[in-house]
């Protein structure tokens, strides 16, 4: 077995990564859904192109037909044309302009306070399922009290606490997506530690910290990303609940829930108004729901059957 | 042989709680392992045997502090391990390994074995890192593997092979004492005896002892110096190899050697099937454990709990926990149940 041309050939031969396998066979799986599949693309087009609106905004160029905050009050309550594409508001500002400028808002506040969430949410899911007994006892009966509360009657008292801002939405919502982390990452951290290799390495006198990062972190990752992207759309739902009850985003802002609350006033005469920032939030909120269907089923096969 | 004493067991107690109510209350326990007592000496091998529950992972588990014992004292080289710091047991443990029964579950499926072979090394850091790579190739020529399949992933070997990169695992860290739980039992016949000489040659060549937990006699056979033999929880004989296949004393050890098949059509055995299950661990028998199924019962039986003893019959270092040893060698004290059946197999 010595000969080299042998045993390149056997190399060679053998298998993939069984990381590269896997990640290929979930891609393919994933794109058998098509559904998910156009979500995905759908959410990849607004994040790219509300990042292009932005950054074209850091620089003082306006890329959009109008500024989102040009006031023009001769063509208030236009329905849509050819100037105005999702027509103008109260103040005669030109809604398509002012959506595609409040994504960036919408989009960060689901990916920040989510990432938020997730990073005390993990490793609190972690801990407690981990070392179980007294930590776990005690961490779960505060996640319980979180979980208690509706989220949007949650995320408010905070925000009243707090005061209303965007940057205080996030942190609300944040707060309000630990408790599904925690959760979920103590249930997978339970059925992993369960597995005989993570005793042969606590035979061998691994550290725990050791056993957490390189043993059972990479397990629980999956359950994290499919929970983080449906937690997204949650997220952005609230965080537009509490602008429209203006605690979020204040005025002149273009968040979308914010300007349905602008608009609320005028649904009979104006609807487009309200119409079209609601469309945007059903956008982004079902294409993260059915991309975060689509992902666990790729990345739990089991699980449809 | 060298006698030295290498890991004492003395009244090794693993309870585990069942918790109930609204407050998590602990309402019973389940007596896993239940005040156990024995030593194993540098260089043999013993091994434990008993049916499923008995108690015998659960004491290579407890021994390991692998889960915390409830009670009792794990010596290992002179060194009380249930009250070691959890940093001073890390580094005792690169003396004691075990390898376990599912070859598929025990490694990490998304390290290559090379990645499992440097962890092991790096955790105890046995081998300076740029000598690393040569060990491994030296553990995998050890153990029988071709040293470039290295960089492969555990699911492409088969479970033999797998089996033996949990025994290169355990070698890697040179350690004195491998606890073998159940190491063979998911292998076919014929890799378990490949693997079953490979033990028995790291025995000779590194000077390790072994604790064989085991359910299969024939395996026990085959490796073992001196046997324990556990029924829920407890030790009910302990003696070298011969005297506990050509001798036994227990009640509960014939009728489990009796189990054993023999390769010949034309002997009739004598099988003593017992009746009826285990009884459950959580609420064990009083008296003797055995009470509720040995042919033999008396009232002291169901009353007072033997103890590990040698009669003037036995070997020296052949101990029974039995009333009525003597009286059931000497054919005094008959079965008071009829659970003796002959079956007549061909």
């Amino acid at each position: 077995m010595s000969d080299p041309a042998v045993q390149a050939a056997v190399t060679t031969n053998a298998s993939l990564n069984p990381r590269v396998k896997a990640r290929k066979d979930l891609i393919k799986r994933f794109k058998k859904n098509k559904a998910a599949l156009i979500s995905f693309y759908v959410i990849l087009f607004l994040i790219v192109v509300s990042i292009i609106v932005h950054v074209f905004q850091l620089f003082g160029i306006t890329i959009t037909p109008h500024s989102p905050s040009a006031v023009n009050l001769p063509d208030r309550f236009q329905g849509p044309s050819a100037e105005y594409w999702f027509g103008a508001d109260h103040m005669g500002r030109d809604i398509f302009s002012r959506i595609l400028h409040g994504m960036i808002l919408t989009l960060g506040i689901g990916f920040v306070s989510v990432f938020m969430g997730a990073l005390v949410g993990v490793p609190l899911g972690i801990i407690s399922g981990y070392y179980g007994g007294k930590v776990d006892a005690v961490i779960m009966r505060i996640i319980d009290v979180l979980l208690a509360f509706p989220g949007i009657l949650l995320a408010l008292a905070i925000v009243s606490i707090l005061g209303g801002s965007l940057v205080n939405v996030t942190i609300a919502v944040a707060v309000y997506s630990v408790p599904g982390f925690a959760r979920i990452v103590r249930g997978s951290t339970l059925a992993t530690k369960k597995l005989e290799y993570i005793d042969a390495i606590r035979a061998l006198g691994a550290k725990d910290g050791r056993i957490i990062f390189k043993h059972i972190l990479p397990n629980v990752m999956s359950p994290i990303i499919v929970n983080a992207t449906l937690y997204i759309a949650t997220a952005v739902l609230t965080a537009a609940g509490l602008s429209f009850l203006g605690l979020g985003a204040q005025p002149p802002t273009p968040e979308w829930g914010a300007m349905l609350n602008d608009g609320r006033g005028f649904m009979r005469d104006a609807g487009h108004i309200t119409l079209f920032p609601g469309l945007a939030i059903l956008v982004v909120v079902l294409a993260f729901n059915i991309f975060g269907d689509g992902l666990r089923d790729a990345l739990d096969p089991k699980m449809k059957n | 042989m060298n006698r030295k004493e290498l890991l004492k067991v003395e009244n090794l107690k693993q309870y585990f709680p069942i918790k109930g109510g609204i407050f998590g209350r602990t309402i019973n326990h389940v007596k896993a392992v239940d005040d156990v007592t024995f030593t194993v000496y540098e260089g043999e091998t013993v091994s434990i045997v008993g049916e499923s529950g008995c108690g015998k992972s659960t004491t290579g588990r407890a021994i390991l502090r692998l889960d915390e014992p409830t009670d009792g004292k794990v010596e290992f080289n002179g060194e009380d391990i249930v009250s070691l710091s959890k940093s001073k047991l890390r580094r005792t443990r690169k003396d004691m390994q075990i390898i376990f029964q599912d070859p598929y579950a025990s490694l990490n499926p998304r390290q290559t074995v090379r990645q499992i072979l440097n962890e092991a090394m790096e955790i105890q850091n046995v081998v300076p890192r740029s000598e690393r790579n040569d060990r491994i190739a030296e553990l995998m020529e050890t153990v029988g593997l071709k040293p470039f399949q290295a960089d492969r992933f555990p699911h492409e070997f088969s479970g033999g092979q797998r089996q033996r990169i949990g025994i290169a695992r355990a070698l890697s860290v040179d350690p004195k004492l491998i606890i073998c739980d159940e190491a063979v039992s998911a292998l076919d016949v014929s890799i378990q005896a490949q693997v079953l000489n490979l033990l028995k040659k790291f025995q000779r060549e590194f000077n390790l002892t072994y604790l064989f937990i085991s359910h299969d006699l024939g395996v026990v056979r085959h490796i073992s110096d001196r046997i324990i033999v556990m029924y829920l929880g407890k030790i009910v004989e302990i003696g070298d190899k011969d005297s506990i296949f050509k001798n036994p004393q227990h009640p509960y050890t014939k009728a489990l050697l009796s189990a054993i098949p023999v390769p010949d059509p034309d002997i009739k055995k004598n099988r003593i099937i017992l009746k009826g299950d285990v009884p459950s661990p959580i609420d064990p028998p009083e008296g003797c454990r055995f009470h509720t199924r040995c042919p033999f019962v008396v009232d002291k039986c169901r009353s007072v709990s033997p103890e590990l003893e040698t009669r003037n019959h036995m070997k020296k270092g052949h101990q029974a926990a039995c009333h009525f040893i003597e009286e059931i060698h000497s054919g005094e004290h008959e079965a008071t149940r009829d659970l003796r059946n002959v079956r007549q197999e061909s």
